[in-house]
């Protein structure tokens, strides 16, 4: 398995997905022509490392903004990592949003109200 | 098809003139007419985010803004029929305006559907334009955990997302064209504040 990082586009997120340290980070904008093209590859990633998972595994999101077709694959993310979570000692998810971005913020309540996984909201 | 051709001469010196004032009159800020790809989406949405006023719009407003701007694009880029067959066009094409007042931001589009798409439109339409605040983010809730992504990767959520984020209902009118076709305008409200 390889560490997955890779950069921010002016469409893509940042994302770093390390197996070694059990940390994921999704950071930036999402907004892909074709999301499936982008975020296949990477729930590929976590199916893989669903095998052989950390005790404790750190989600952190820092997006800025994504469009609704993103929304629904960061969704099928988090319900990965439910799996993930119940399987193991747990995974945590950190959601930041910009203090004066309201939307975002309730982005991470809703999601927090659909899957399962401890769930800290953070304001930057 | 008919097609309105308009002559270089006074008629046209004076279409420009009236064209410009209508524009202006129409607080409209950006209107384009043409192919919708994804390099338009995001031009298009960087160059009203560059213009915003912060004195005026609050940071969620412009997000708001930027975030119906994409929605109705990408709608259009993926969801456009061609007029005579209402077969789908890829890239799509179709009319695309922002406008501003005082109190609002209105983001209105124009394409070409296939007529057999009218009542599921419509459908959706006015059932999230009928439902309050808690119900649109309930019904969004389950809509996004038993959405499935089309052919086209879209999610189907566009919509509601918008009616949710404006808290404003989506006005809509179906211009019929032919046996096949109607041409789709959508008319999105974002307040300012």
């Amino acid at each position: 398995m390889e560490i997955v990082n890779i950069e921010a586009t002016d469409e893509t997120p940042k994302v770093i997905l390390n197996h070694e340290t059990h940390v994921f980070e999704f950071s930036g904008k999402s907004l892909p022509e074709d999301v499936t093209q982008f975020y296949n590859p990477l729930m590929d990633w976590l199916k893989e490392y669903q095998e052989n998972p950390g005790d404790k595994t750190k989600a952190i999101f820092k997006m800025d903004y994504f469009n609704t077709a993103s929304s629904k694959l960061i969704l099928d993310i988090l319900m990965l990592l439910e799996e993930i979570h119940e399987e193991t000692d747990g995974v945590e998810i950190e959601w930041h949003f910009r203090e004066d971005d309201e939307d975002m913020e309730e982005a991470g309540e809703e999601y927090s109200d659909i899957v399962d996984i401890p769930f800290k909201s953070i304001s930057y | 098809m008919e097609e309105t051709i308009i002559k270089v001469g006074t008629n046209y010196m004076d279409f420009v003139s009236k064209f410009h004032q209508t524009i202006r009159n129409q607080n409209i800020m950006l209107v384009y007419e043409g192919e919708i790809t994804q390099t338009i989406t995001k031009a298009f949405s960087s160059m009203t985010e560059q213009n915003f006023d912060d004195q005026v719009d609050s940071s969620t407003t412009q997000k708001r803004v930027y975030h119906v701007m994409v929605e109705c694009l990408q709608n259009v880029a993926k969801h456009a029929d061609e007029e005579t067959t209402g077969e789908p066009e890829i890239p799509g094409r179709g009319i695309f305006m922002i406008s501003d007042t005082e109190n609002q931001y209105t983001v209105t589009t124009g394409n070409i559907v296939s007529n057999d798409k009218i009542d599921t439109i419509k459908g959706m339409l006015d059932k999230f334009n009928s439902l309050n605040p808690d119900e649109i983010k309930d019904e969004y809730k389950r809509m996004i955990k038993e959405s499935r992504l089309s052919e086209k990767a879209g999610a189907g959520l566009g919509f509601i997302d918008i009616v949710k984020k404006t808290g404003n209902k989506i006005e809509y009118h179906f211009d019929k064209i032919n046996e096949k076709t109607s041409f789709f305008i959508q008319k999105s409200v974002i307040n300012r504040g």
